[in-house]
């Protein structure tokens, strides 16, 4: 199968361009070849759904996008920079400065309220808006002071997009985000980052392996077995209000 | 506040209860550290200006008589700076209200103006008047113990003739501040004092008048001390000189050196000791305590966080709860060592205790503890935070499970499944399991060194005064007697049998090593006071040669069959060549041992004895003391059970204060890591326990799985435990051993099955507050979240 390369109509730049991506993770006493050479480009301010079943290396590709691992081949580019040659500390730099995650479990730090855990971000970012503004934004400016503990599933991942978003990232990687919650509190939860793919025109890229979530996309990446299988663009994007599954 | 400094705290107290534990194995391991230290360095201040302060004499010697024109001479001598002649004589006491014998040293005092050395710290009263020849000063200890108050009076026998005194001053002497009865190792106050009387007096009484028979001076700044005990040597040589000697040789210093070293190695073995364990645990358990937070630390990262900033943050968490276990441990260490210090000052006599703590000795511990917990930390972290953030943040990959070797033994079918589970785990963390051990056994082990000095010396009793020195009473003479004494004592009603002795003292030479102490000449096969051989068997006296106890022929480096120079220190000083024949066993004193008759052969005297001891009928001990009182040829005489009273008195006073303080610290130790290892446990299996609860096991079941593994490793830990200990106990024996005593490592079972039942009870609370926990694990919460 020849990957197919997608370019932008409007001819916006690539945020990230991934050649001949691979990874091999080995799992205990079994080797795992989770990317076989992906081939893909994100451009500014798109949102972008990646699509496929488990296993497909969908998370994979979004660790290594965001700095969160390194490839075992090829090279992924962000803007002029090359990630694939960055080491630990540069990673580091990295993900401090541009980008956001979300992730499916909220990886909240359970000691500190949802002021504190957005403000753990806010404290080491250079332009960061205030915890109380990126709580406002999810609607969470009531229940800020509150523990993970003692905050639903949705309103723990809401603080998780706080969290994200409250740096004014440039590329804001979800992985899952719906995953562990209900389909009401997942559709409060997408509008959330579909607003600030809107409001701040911040680079998103959500992965699920819900189809239903690929009608708010820009773009939709399928990805099968370690490769990109193909790439389809949304001519008309559905509002997360109007998803139901 | 920042949210990371927030998370901190908020930590630290989620895992409160292993926190304290912590600290309090730091705590303990830093306030040893303080309370010998700080205990050492107050005695040593005190006793440094103490000596400076009341003149405390260089160099001493004793002689027969020479007359005071000697001591101009003396001063002359290059190096010496000022020179004290006096009287110093042994006494007998008669005290009202007290009709056992008491004995004494009386000195003399200047008839004008205060001692230049030596001089005395009164408490209480006055000098003597040198014009009353009935006034003395006592040694505190002695008044204290007979309740005397000034104006007292009471009798001494003065070269033979009995004399009424009266107390006119209560006084403490550098020279006697541990105050202890010649031949005896423990201080009884009651039956031996030291008095002061004016010279005048004290000469008159023993014909000395214009004469001195002791001599106490200082040297100059540099001085070759050799260079003047040679010339003084030679100098008092002609008049009876005993040989002089330095400070470093002098009793009361002597026995105080010794002490202060044992403290001194008491206190570098016991901090590092508990110290050593306390850092072990710390790195351990912050070790774990950071590893399970593997999940947090790869968030942090993803955020932006670098690996320097996430390991300050631990950094930061570990230095909280050493540093309230640093500063607890200080705190506990100058308490402790203020009570300590009291426990000494009550047997080494100082008029005064400074007690400091040098700010070094705290920052060392402090330090120590913070290197020890850092390292700890920093392995950890490092190890969570060099993983690829992605990779922290998946759940570990299958762990490689595998039969055990218990189970290829072929016992697998009598296992139960959670018993396979048990084993399993075990073997698969085999390191961590193995730190487990390791841990538990220390906290075991400690305990046995606070309490093994407690069996040992009951043991020490039991040999020095069960098997070799087992007589009732024994009575030492003014000077060597004729042999036929020991027929006038035979003739006192109550004695039932006598055995007679000869002592020398000496000075033993081989090669480039020398030793003074003395040699004692004994009836063969005695059955009052025997040898004892390496494995405590009575040994026969050889016919000829000597017998050295077994640490001074390491001392002077001989064996049986190499022959050694003994300079007599009495009579006419002869210098003469004698063989050693073999080794004894000794716990208590070194010296040499030889049959009576080849010592008098060997002096080349008649048959002379200075001493016999005597097993008496205690009925009638009150006759026989007032008759043995009256022969005047008698010096003194000791009771063996006072001897064993005041050994046993110093020993509660002191060790078991230190037993106390050690046990407890022990204890805490092997609590702290009992629990923590359970605590850590739990922590790292909840999720796998909540699993099997969710497939049906019961609470019971999941318990055992998890508490099964702890009693496992705390069975095996126990003996481990025990033996570490009895390693440990041996060290510290082999680092107390001296020429004043040897401590053997003795055990009794009941120490071995405290020390054992610490630490299974320890166990058993950790379980059932584990146990607790258990039965309320979250099922569904810990299936919803991720790793």
């Amino acid at each position: 199968m020849t990957p197919q390369i997608d370019t932008d109509p409007a001819g916006k730049e690539a945020v990230f361009q991934a050649r001949g991506l691979t990874k091999v993770y080995s799992m205990g006493e079994v080797e795992v070849q989770a990317l076989r050479g992906v081939d893909i480009e994100f451009f500014a301010g798109e949102f972008v759904v990646l699509l496929g079943p488990s296993g497909s290396g969908k998370s994979t590709l979004l660790n290594i996008l965001g700095g969160l691992d390194s490839p075992s081949g090829g090279s992924v580019r962000y803007g002029d920079h090359d990630l694939s040659v960055y080491d630990d500390a540069a990673l580091t730099r990295y993900r401090r400065e541009h980008v956001g995650f979300v992730f499916q479990f909220y990886n909240l730090i359970p000691s500190l309220t949802a002021r504190e855990n957005v403000a753990l971000v806010t404290e080491i970012a250079a332009n960061p808006m205030t915890p109380e503004e990126a709580l406002a934004r999810v609607g969470l400016a009531e229940r800020m002071d509150h523990f993970p503990a003692q905050l639903s599933g949705g309103e723990q991942q809401r603080v998780a997009i706080a969290r994200a978003v409250a740096k004014r990232p440039d590329v804001l990687l979800c992985d899952e985000p719906t995953g562990a919650l209900d389909a009401q509190t997942g559709v409060l939860v997408l509008d959330v980052i579909a607003r600030v793919n809107r409001e701040l025109g911040t680079t998103t890229v959500v992965i699920t392996h819900n189809a239903v979530i690929a009608g708010m996309a820009d773009r939709v990446v399928y990805l099968s077995d370690g490769l990109v299988a193909r790439v389809e663009r949304n001519a008309q994007k559905v509002a997360a209000a109007q998803l139901r599954w | 506040m920042r949210a990371l400094t927030r998370k901190m705290w908020r930590d630290l107290w989620q895992v409160r209860a292993q926190a304290v534990a912590i600290a309090l194995v730091v705590m303990c391991g830093v306030g040893t550290y303080i309370m010998f230290l700080a205990t050492l360095g107050s005695l040593r201040d005190t006793q440094a200006s103490y000596y400076r302060e009341y003149r405390f004499a260089e160099i001493f010697a004793s002689l027969k008589r020479a007359p005071d024109a000697l001591g101009l001479r003396i001063g002359e001598i290059a190096g010496v700076n000022h020179v004290d002649t006096r009287v110093v004589v042994p006494i007998r006491l008669e005290m009202p209200d007290f009709d056992e014998p008491v004995t004494g040293l009386m000195a003399s005092l200047p008839d004008r103006g205060p001692p230049g050395l030596n001089a005395l710290y009164l408490s209480q009263g006055r000098l003597p008047d040198p014009l009353r020849a009935d006034e003395v000063v006592a040694s505190l200890p002695f008044a204290q113990a007979h309740g005397l108050d000034l104006g007292d009076r009471f009798y001494a026998v003065l070269n033979g003739r009995k004399q009424p005194l009266t107390l006119v001053g209560k006084a403490l002497s550098p020279e006697f501040v541990q105050l202890l009865r010649p031949g005896s190792v423990f201080p009884d106050y009651k039956r031996y004092g030291v008095f002061w009387m004016s010279r005048r007096a004290l000469g008159q009484a023993y014909d000395l008048e214009g004469a001195f028979n002791d001599i106490a001076l200082t040297l100059r700044a540099g001085a070759n001390a050799q260079f003047v005990i040679d010339r003084l040597d030679e100098l008092l040589g002609p008049y009876g000189g005993l040989g002089a000697y330095e400070r470093a040789d002098q009793r009361s210093h002597r026995f105080l050196s010794e002490e202060f070293n044992q403290l001194g190695t008491l206190a570098s073995l016991f901090p590092v000791l508990f110290m050593g364990i306390a850092a072990f645990l710390l790195n351990v358990v912050i070790g774990r305590i950071v590893t399970m937070q593997r999940e947090q630390i790869a968030t942090l990262k993803a955020f932006g966080y670098g690996n320097l900033g996430v390991l300050g943050h631990y950094l930061q968490f570990v230095t909280v709860i050493v540093a309230v276990g640093v500063i607890g441990g200080t705190l506990l260490g100058i308490w402790l060592g203020q009570r300590l210090s009291l426990v000494y000052m009550a047997f080494y006599h100082f008029p005064y205790l400074q007690f400091s703590l040098e700010p070094m000795t705290a920052a060392e511990a402090g330090a120590a503890s913070l290197l020890a917990a850092g390292a700890g930390t920093l392995f950890a972290v490092w190890r969570a935070a060099t993983l690829r953030p992605a990779q922290a943040m998946r759940p570990e990959p299958p762990a490689r499970y595998r039969e055990t070797w218990i189970e290829r033994l072929g016992v697998k079918r009598w296992l139960s499944q959670p018993a396979r589970m048990i084993f399993r785990h075990i073997q698969r963390r085999a390191v961590k399991s193995a730190l487990t051990i390791l841990g538990i056994a220390l906290g075991c082990g400690v305990i046995l060194t606070g309490l093994f000095q407690q069996d040992t010396v009951g043991y020490m009793v039991n040999v020095q005064y069960g098997m070799s020195q087992r007589e009732d009473l024994s009575v030492t003479f003014t000077e060597p007697t004729a042999y036929r004494a020991r027929f006038d004592l035979l003739g006192l009603r109550g004695i039932e049998h006598v055995e007679v002795f000869r002592a020398v003292a000496v000075k033993l030479r081989h090669g480039p090593r020398s030793y003074r102490t003395a040699i004692r000449g004994l009836e063969p096969d005695g059955d009052i006071q025997r040898v004892l051989d390496a494995r405590l068997r009575p040994v026969s006296l050889p016919a000829d040669g000597l017998l050295l106890t077994d640490y001074l022929g390491t001392l002077l480096d001989v064996r049986p069959g190499d022959s050694l120079l003994v300079e007599v220190l009495e009579g006419n000083r002869p210098v003469r060549e004698i063989p050693v024949v073999g080794l004894v066993k000794e716990y208590l004193g070194v010296s040499g041992y030889m049959e009576l008759g080849a010592l008098n052969r060997f002096m080349r005297e008649g048959p002379t004895i200075s001493g016999a001891y005597l097993s008496v009928d205690s009925a009638q001990l009150p006759e026989l003391f007032t008759a043995l009182e009256n022969m005047p040829r008698v010096a003194g005489v000791a009771q063996r059970v006072q001897e064993i009273r005041n050994f046993n008195r110093v020993m509660e006073e002191t060790m078991l204060f230190f037993t106390y303080v050690a046990t407890m610290f022990a204890v805490v130790i092997a609590f702290g890591v009992v629990y923590n290892s359970a605590r850590i446990a739990l922590t790292e299996r909840g999720r796998e326990l909540a699993s099997l609860r969710v497939l049906g096991f019961t609470r019971g079941e999941i318990s055992y799985i998890l508490l099964g593994e702890l009693a496992v490793l705390t069975l095996v830990a126990i003996p481990l435990g025990l033996l570490l200990g009895y390693w440990m106990c041996y060290y510290i024996a082999l680092a107390l051993q001296n020429d004043l005593f040897r401590v053997p490592v003795i055990l009794a079972p009941a120490t071995y099955a405290f020390a054992a039942s610490v630490v299974l009870v320890a166990a058993m609370l950790s379980g059932l507050v584990v146990r607790r926990r258990l039965d309320q694990l979250d099922l569904i919460a810990v299936l919803k979240t991720a790793e």
